[in-house]
């Protein structure tokens, strides 16, 4: 299995708070990736370090590295080329005050693209895999901010993947959307995994049991364990602290 | 103890009501004092208005001769003309200079750079404007004869300086509210889809809070319109239909006060620098009134 991000001793600090206290692992390219864990492990800031984006934030140091295809990440010069490589959901939708074609369109458009049929398919092959087209595809003038919580979110998810990325990162994004558009995003992650490599931060246990190839335990900043989902998910995984949570029985 | 209690309590309600009315009484007189105001002016004014005055003439005559002995003619359209040209290139400066502000201020200024910022913008808006038509008469008048080698420097292009350096400041701290009102998320979202940061500011925040900039941009407009001391120090005053910047020109509201202390109340004259008022009173008010409308369009988007 290539692997496609390696992560090493990977230490994160918001002024004098330590939100990843030197973790280390490796995603492997088309794996589904799950990663769970409580509130205030380190979830999101891993996810926001892999695509650069927590660097301007102010006060935050980042040490260790992360590699992208065998190259460090804060080594490559064009921060917004390495950051279209990464689709990015985030947990609260965010739609961009823009009509909802404008929004798909928004990355490609960023990146140069201006051919209008091109943009056009872009937009309808997304909104597609994104299982929003059938509902929007009459309207694609109008805000995106006008959707309904769950219509936004898979917005937001075409919108990751309207760039092509190599890596697609969810963050919690079943939160605002009901089970069963959930179960059709679900499906759809399953598909995709064959074009890209995932990366599934969840609250909902089953989710991960339901999607991921591997599953890695955060708790407070340190990697408690990954491995094979079915082994996370067993009777005796390495850690107790894991069969605790994944049982309920935490804290 | 019963008694007592009672007392109390019917203490507090008592002074309640009176710092209750005490604070509406406020309210309703600030209302009070505009109406007052507005009825003031309409009241010396009224009578040349509805009885003798030309109001066709008035308005796009440019012969003004209030104190010419037998034949006084009122015609303001000269003074319109300057009052407008000269906001006009006020807000040809200031735009530029106070949403850039603004956006530097916003988006790329350390907090404690930021904060330097707004005191500087905030003494700025607190010189008289009366020292910015000084600043007009001494060192910018010398500037622009230097400059473009004009035999006198109290020009519509002093005029504009000095009323685009009034206006900056309200312009971008307006300005500055507005952006800093885009929720942060919409940056995040943008940047990860990998936008550099001028691309988030003009395909995001800019059609974002467009709203408030143009507001900004209003309410600048509106300080340079009501504007007198500095205009009537730099700009030469003098009755002119005014062909460029180079040009000295008058506006109404300098009109007002170079006048107003030289006539004889109640004569024809003096009723017609009230007419003026009005008229500046509409012009202030239409304006004011767009700005809040568009204010008011944000809120509810
Ligand atoms: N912008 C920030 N400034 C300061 N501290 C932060 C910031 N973002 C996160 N933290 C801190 O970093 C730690 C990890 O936060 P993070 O958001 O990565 O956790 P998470 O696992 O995603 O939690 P959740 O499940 O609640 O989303 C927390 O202690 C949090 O308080
Ligand atoms: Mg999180």
């Amino acid at each position: 299995m290539k692997t496609k991000i390696q992560v090493s001793d990977l230490k994160v600090h918001y002024g004098n708070i330590q939100a990843l206290n030197g973790i280390s692992f490796d995603v492997y390219e088309n794996e589904i990736l799950g990663i769970i864990g409580p509130a205030q492990s380190g979830k999101t800031t891993l996810l926001k370090v892999i695509n650069r984006t927590l660097e301007f934030a102010q006060g935050t140091t980042v040490e260790g590295s992360v590699q992208l295809d065998g190259v460090d990440i804060y080594s490559i010069r064009d921060v917004h080329g390495l950051r279209r490589r990464i689709g990015m959901v985030l947990p609260l939708p965010v739609g961009l005050p823009l009509s909802i074609y404008d929004n798909v369109a928004f990355a490609p458009r960023t990146a140069g693209m201006r051919k209008k049929a091109e943009l056009d398919e872009i937009v309808e092959r997304c909104l597609q895999q994104a299982a929003l087209w059938d509902e929007v595809k009459d309207r694609l003038d109008s805000l995106g901010t006008k959707l309904s919580g769950g219509q936004q979110q898979r917005l937001t998810i075409a919108r990751a993947l309207s760039h092509q990325p190599e890596i697609l990162c969810l963050d919690e994004f079943s939160i605002a959307v009901d089970p069963i558009t959930t179960m059709r995003i679900e499906d759809v992650l399953k598909t995709l995994k064959d074009e890209m490599t995932i990366l599934l931060v969840t609250n909902l246990v089953q989710q991960a049991k339901r999607l991921a190839n591997r599953t890695a335990f955060m708790l407070n900043g340190d990697l408690i364990e990954i491995d094979d989902t079915d082994v996370i998910f067993s009777d005796n995984p390495a850690s107790q602290s894991t069969f605790d949570y994944i049982t309920g029985n935490f804290g | 103890m019963n008694n007592q209690k009672n007392k109390t309590g019917k203490k507090a309600p008592f002074l309640e009501t009176l710092i209750e009315s005490f604070i509406r009484l406020c309210g309703i007189s600030s209302i009070i004092f505009v109406f007052g105001i507005f009825f003031f002016v309409f009241k010396e004014g009224a009578g040349f208005l509805f009885g003798g005055l030309d109001i066709w003439e008035f308005l796009t005559s440019e012969e003004w001769y209030p104190t010419s002995l037998n034949n006084k003619r009122y015609g303001t359209f000269a003074l319109i003309l300057g009052t407008f040209s000269v906001t006009a290139l006020a807000m040809l400066i200031a735009v530029p200079f106070g949403l850039g502000a603004a956006i530097f201020v916003s988006e790329f200024c350390s907090p404690k750079l930021r904060e330097t910022f707004k005191i500087v913008i905030e003494l700025l808006a607190a010189i008289p404007s009366v020292v910015w038509g000084f600043i007009g008469l001494t060192v910018m008048n010398q500037l622009i004869i230097a400059v473009f080698n004009a035999p006198i420097g109290l020009t519509m292009l002093n005029g504009g300086i000095m009323l685009a350096l009034m206006s900056v400041p309200i312009i971008v701290s307006i300005a500055e509210d507005a952006l800093k009102a885009v929720p942060d998320s919409y940056r995040e979202a943008a940047e990860a889809l990998g936008a550099t940061r001028w691309q988030v500011i003009y395909r995001v925040l800019l059609p974002a809070a467009k709203n408030g900039l143009l507001a900004a941009v209003l309410l600048g407009a509106a300080r340079s319109i009501g504007e007198t001391m500095a205009v009537l120090m730099a700009t030469g005053h003098s009755v002119n239909i005014p062909s460029g910047p180079l040009s000295w020109i008058r506006t109404l509201t300098a009109t007002i006060a170079a006048e107003l202390g030289e006539v004889a109340q109640g004569d024809e004259h003096y009723q017609v620098l009230f007419i003026i008022g009005i008229l500046l009173f509409t012009i202030t008010f239409v304006v004011n009134l767009i700005a809040d409308l568009v204010i008011k369009g944000i809120r509810q988007s």
